[in-house]
């Protein structure tokens, strides 16, 4: 009886010590989370909504279903065969009354210039036109007016404008877009340029990768070998264009490799070449510049991990019977793959999102994914086109990563 | 007595200060309007002609900001109603599209008190007044090739001068050019070109020189590519090519054959602005036939508006756009066309040069 | 012998058959007597496994960080290098695997030099005392990678790693990666490693280092019961002098780039043959004095508030000179019978520290303190502050050089 008593108080005495534990971690939890909630905010307000919004753009685009809300409402019973009959026509010429009053045809015009090049100014001109057309039948008037009215395509464009989301961005950031029955077709060669955009920036973004891996492997292994005196010199070396910004060292590379630059002085000085060659605005001189650029981001990682590599490993695989190149390819490179794999992936996924660099010394051919988002951005004025190609490229990077994380052994590579 | 009576004309100089900071203040907060211009020589000649004396002569304090020639920042201002730009010196290519949008005020010409039928091109703009008439020329460096092109057709021909050429990064010119190049003669440039056979020919004729090509996109860059030996011939806006010569001791030299003249600065107000009077009375200034006519004081682009002809300087007549000998075989930039075809020959050129 | 110690774990019975040939190799290793500073190896010259011959090291050209080193080890021997660190002592060790070259002398393995020879040819085990497991490779991995790099058979390979694990009790932890192991294990795979290619020769660079004192007591024991089984020899390097007296067959103990003394661990302690060995090797009081009468063996030393000592000659060089005399704590008796010792001494008990197995107490002698154990037999009758007298004998006290 006794033992019971003293048990119950002893279960008693354990959850009163049990609420007093998690009454002080509550504490040091919450006192945590205040601490990182100011970041945590920061990186919601200026990262997670800018990009869910920019995402988001790339499929949303209610242009035609709030300029023109009469016929893309009367088109939901359109079949898709004939001519839309003149209750859609009627609809229709009261819209285009509005956008003229409203003066919001500008903004119809310029979305279906998008998809229909050129039918812009046939509808704008319809607007000004049909603000006087006050009474029906409106059928054979609006296509008076313009024979516009009596494309399918055109129909089926409004049709697709009753949803507020569109495929047409997605689909046009991979060469495809809707046909005359809104079928899906290839986008025609002379404008379909995305594809070969996004197999350019990869295949660029490879070629740096490994340039800088081949370049940087053996300064890091220098790095991490040398004396602390003269690594620390190298390491200064290595990370003073770290410092420089990315537009002065590019520049930096257009005063070199220009037709009557350094380099082509030097050549035709030294009598190696007659003529200066084209080195400036090719696709030679952005992979040169992005891997000068990028040259530390992926030998950092690199020299951090072979930092942590005790020197007696080789010496014990070299009195373990390993010549030297085998002793460094068995042991020592197995090592280095964390800071490898870390370094190369950084450095990847950097280069996909290059704009500057390639617009500054590559040639209009050499032109990565960033560049025809900032066209599109800033010059064309299509953000739905832009946000479509950046999400793509941002769900590439994210399956990539993926990949690779899938791919290397996570385990094996885990850091120290 | 001797201090009271300093004591009374310290008040007074005190209550003159004050008053002068109490009638000034409000003005000064009122009235003062951001101008966006495209820097460089254009703006600083702009500053130089038009923007300071508009301040001296109004009281109204100007503050200038540079922007690209891109049209994206304005949408995205009006947009997000968030408009710190009065007036822009806009770009002929984009204010009609901006202004079907809404972008952009419509000009109230009466409110402007200036006469629209006067100002070239002026009844092309809803929402824009005309500036002045700039044109797009070939240029080369005199020093490095005494003898240079004469025609259109030489720009596209790379046996006869070898070596690389600048062209704007863009398809308006280029096109026209193209055109005339491969045997179009200049008054049929837009009826070719407004044909996809047109269009198809053009490009092909682009093609012949593609690699030879490079690319600008910033008014200020061809001057440097001739001076930095980057191009043997460039095609150039001719205020910069004068404004190297002039101010860089440069020799360079226009080709004036199949020049492309054309109103390409227009001024527009962004729709929400918050200083629209001032707006109004700047532009009211600066388009007037007297004021207009200066800025050929400090870079060769003639005035828009027809009345400002006679306040134009002497010195700059040989190179501007407009003068008679210039106009022999000029291709007159069809406004028009472009606000029409703009769009779908922009996107095919990107693709195009991305190819 | 030597062909005992070449079958080693290829041998099945490599775990019986070693008694003889450990015995032998006690015999021959007996406590080396060599004079201080000039050293020579037990065995005859030519019949030394591996032998340094004028061997000098410098890094920087100016100081010599291995002076003139001349040193033998016979096959089968348990040889380690003791001394603090920047001795010398590692740079003999890595100047024998081959990691460095001496700037002067030639080293040889089996009659054969190798100067010229590079690491990975040299048929040497080594043990780190990081370890130096490959962090990337499994615990089988990693004993296979000598042996695949001389291309063994697979079955071969196989058969090896087994008995190598068997042998340093590892068994269950061939798939196991090293970073998965505790510092024991993995030090016991490092030996394992080390030997499942039968290499000649083993080195151990202060292999126990990184371990807590038990578990570097457990360790010790099984390193000398492997020696003992396979026969091989070893050199290992340490800086512990408690390790190496308890694993070693000979000790060579290193100051300043010289081998002060190369001796059994008996021999070291019990004749220390200078004042460095005397203080570096076991608990040893010193004092300091002036040698005034010298007779043969014997000599007698003026400690000033003392009065004289009787001490062995081990190291003074004439009447007059100044000596270190060397006596053991556990040497020193209390309250010996009179006249039965020739150093008595009257002494105060100042100090007695209580260490379990023994006592040791702090006495003052004129002035001196002096430290003695006392093994904690049948209890302790001493007490802070009592008198006594205590005593030793004339050859457990060596007059040393003055150090």
């Amino acid at each position: 009886m006794a033992a019971t008593v003293a048990q119950t108080a002893g279960s008693e005495k354990n959850m009163l010590l049990r609420a007093e534990l998690r009454r002080s971690e509550r504490w040091g939890k919450l006192r945590a989370f205040a601490l990182v909630l100011p970041l945590l905010l920061f990186l919601v307000i200026t990262f997670v909504f800018p990009i869910g919004r920019m995402l988001f753009n790339a499929v949303h685009d209610d242009t035609l279903l709030t300029l023109m809300p009469r016929t893309t409402a009367a088109l939901a019973a359109w079949d898709g065969n004939d001519l839309p009959g003149e209750q859609v026509f009627a609809a229709l010429a009261k819209d285009l009354r509005d956008t003229w009053e409203q003066k919001t045809m500008g903004s119809v015009a310029v979305r279906m210039n998008y998809e229909l090049p050129g039918t812009g100014s046939q509808f704008t001109s319809s607007a000004r036109k049909a603000s006087t057309l006050l009474t029906g039948p409106y059928k054979a008037a609006l296509i008076q007016i313009d024979p516009l009215w009596e494309r399918k395509e055109v129909w089926n464009f409004f049709k697709r404008g009753a949803s507020p989301f569109t495929a047409y961005y997605l689909l046009r950031s991979v060469d495809y877009q809707y046909g005359a029955d809104s079928q899906i077709v290839a986008t025609p060669p002379e404008t379909a340029i995305f594809r070969d955009a996004f197999l350019r920036t990869f295949g660029i973004s490879v070629g740096v990768t490994a340039a800088t891996f081949l370049l940087g492997f053996p300064v890091a292994y220098l790095l991490a070998t040398l004396s602390p005196k003269s690594s620390n010199l190298l390491m200064i070396l290595i990370v003073l264009p770290f410092w420089t910004s990315m537009l002065v060292r590019t520049v930096a590379w257009v005063v070199l490799l220009q037709q009557n630059g350094v380099v082509n002085q030097a050549l035709v000085g030294l009598h190696i070449i007659s003529h200066p060659a084209d080195l400036i605005f090719t696709r030679f001189a952005t992979i040169v510049a992005m891997t000068q650029i990028q040259l530390p981001v992926t030998l950092l990682p690199i020299y951090s991990v072979m930092k942590t590599i005790p020197p007696s490993h080789i010496r014990a695989a070299r009195s373990l019977g390993a010549g030297s190149f085998y002793a460094f390819w068995r042991v020592y490179f197995p090592q280095t793959l964390p800071g490898i794999a870390a370094g190369c992936l950084l450095t990847f996924i950097l280069c996909l999102g290059y704009y500057l660099t390639p617009a500054l010394v590559g040639g209009p051919s050499d032109q990565m994914v960033g560049y025809f988002i900032a066209n599109y951005t800033n010059k064309q004025i299509n953000w739905g086109l832009a946000s479509a190609l950046s999400a793509l490229l941002l769900v590439a990077t994210l399956l990539l990563y993926y990949v690779f994380n899938k791919l290397v052994d996570v385990n094996r590579l885990k850091i120290g | 007595m001797r201090s009271s009576a300093l004591s009374k004309k310290t008040l007074v100089i005190i209550g003159l200060v004050a008053s002068t900071f109490v009638l000034t203040k409000p003005g000064a907060a009122a009235d003062q309007i951001t101008i966006t211009s495209w820097g460089g020589a254009l703006q600083r000649a702009e500053s130089q002609a038009w923007f300071e004396p508009f301040s001296k002569t109004t009281g109204v304090a100007v503050n200038e900001d540079e922007y690209s020639g891109d049209a994206a920042k304005i949408q995205a201002m009006v947009e997000t109603k968030s408009v710190t730009w009065d007036v822009v010196d806009g770009y002929s290519t984009w204010v009609n599209r901006l202004c079907d949008q809404g972008l952009l005020e419509r000009i109230d010409w009466n409110k402007l008190g200036l006469n629209r039928s006067k100002f070239i091109d002026g009844d092309m703009y809803e929402c824009g007044v005309p500036s002045v008439i700039s044109s797009s020329v070939v240029a080369y460096d005199k020093d490095k090739l005494p003898d240079g092109p004469k025609t259109i057709a030489d720009l596209f021909d790379t046996k006869k001068f070898p070596g690389k050429r600048g062209l704007e990064k863009t398809a308006a010119g280029n096109l026209e050019w193209a055109l005339v190049a491969d045997g179009v003669p200049v008054q049929d440039v837009y009826k070719v070109l407004n044909t996809p056979e047109g269009v198809d020919r053009a490009f092909k004729k682009l093609d012949t020189i593609k690699k030879d090509v490079i690319w600008w996109e910033a008014g200020a860059q061809p001057p440097q590519l001739l001076a930095d030996g980057q191009v043997v011939m460039t095609a150039a806006y001719n205020g910069r090519i004068y404004d190297a010569n002039k101010n860089s001791g440069k020799n360079f030299a226009i080709m004036w054959d199949a020049q492309l003249p054309g109103v390409g600065n227009v001024w527009v107000i962004p729709a929400g602005g918050p200083h629209l009077d001032d707006a109004y009375k700047f532009i009211a200034y600066a388009a007037s036939p007297e004021v207009q006519g200066t800025l050929t004081k400090y870079i060769p682009y003639g005035p828009a508006n027809k009345d400002a002809m006679e306040f134009v300087g002497g010195e700059v007549l040989p190179w501007l756009a407009n003068a008679p000998e210039h106009m022999t075989n000029a291709i007159k930039t069809d406004t028009a066309f472009w606000n029409e075809k703009g769009d779908d020959l922009n996107q095919r050129f990107t693709a195009w040069l991305a190819q | 012998m030597h062909h005992l110690a070449d079958r080693r774990l290829v041998s099945s019975a490599y775990l019986g058959g070693s008694a003889q040939s450990d015995l032998t190799r006690r015999n021959k290793c007996s406590a080396g007597q060599a004079p201080a500073l000039g050293i020579t190896g037990m065995p005859g010259a030519n019949d030394a496994f591996v032998k340094f011959s004028d061997v000098q090291k410098t890094y920087d050209g100016k100081t010599l960080v291995v002076k003139k080193l001349n040193l033998d080890i016979a096959r089968g021997e348990f040889l380690t290098l003791l001394g603090p660190s920047g001795s010398g002592k590692t740079t003999t060790l890595m100047m024998l695997a081959g990691f460095e070259v001496p700037t002067q002398g030639r080293i040889f393995i089996d009659g054969r030099a190798i100067d010229n020879l590079p690491p990975h040819k040299r048929d040497i085990g080594m043990v780190f005392q990081n370890y130096a497991l490959f962090p990337h490779m499994t615990v089988e991995e990693n004993l296979a990678f000598p042996l695949k790099v001389r291309k063994r058979g697979k079955m071969e390979i196989k058969d090896r790693i087994t008995r190598a694990l068997d042998m340093v009790r590892l068994g269950d932890y061939g798939k196991r990666l090293p970073g998965q192991l505790s510092g024991g294990q993995q030090q016991r795979v490092a030996l394992a490693r080390a030997l499942c290619f039968d290499p000649n020769l083993v080195l151990m660079d202060e292999p126990l280092g990184a371990l807590d004192k038990q578990l570097r007591d457990q360790m010790q024991l099984e390193i000398r019961r492997i020696h003992k089984a396979l026969g091989v020899t070893i050199v290992y390097v340490t800086h512990d002098q408690s390790e190496a007296l308890t694993m070693s067959d000979r000790i060579a103990v290193f100051n300043d780039g010289l081998i002060h003394q190369l001796a059994s661990p008996a021999g070291l302690y019990e004749q220390p043959q200078n004042a460095f060995v005397a203080q570096f090797v076991g608990d040893n009081n010193l004092l300091r004095g002036k040698v005034i009468d010298m007779d043969g063996a014997s000599c007698t030393v003026e400690v000033s508030g003392m009065g004289n000592v009787h001490a062995l000659v081990i190291n003074a060089e004439a009447v007059g000179r100044p000596v270190l005399i060397s006596l053991r704590p556990e040497r020193v008796k209390l309250n010996p019978a009179p006249g039965s010792l020739p150093n008595t001494l009257n002494a105060r008990v100042e100090e007695l520290i209580y260490l379990g197995d023994h006592v040791r107490v702090r006495v003052s002698v004129g002035g001196h303190d002096l430290v003695i154990k006392l093994p904690n037999s049948d209890g302790v009758q001493v007490h802070e502050g009592a008198q006594l007298t205590i005593g030793w004998k004339t050859q457990d006290c060596r007059a040393l050089d003055a150090g």
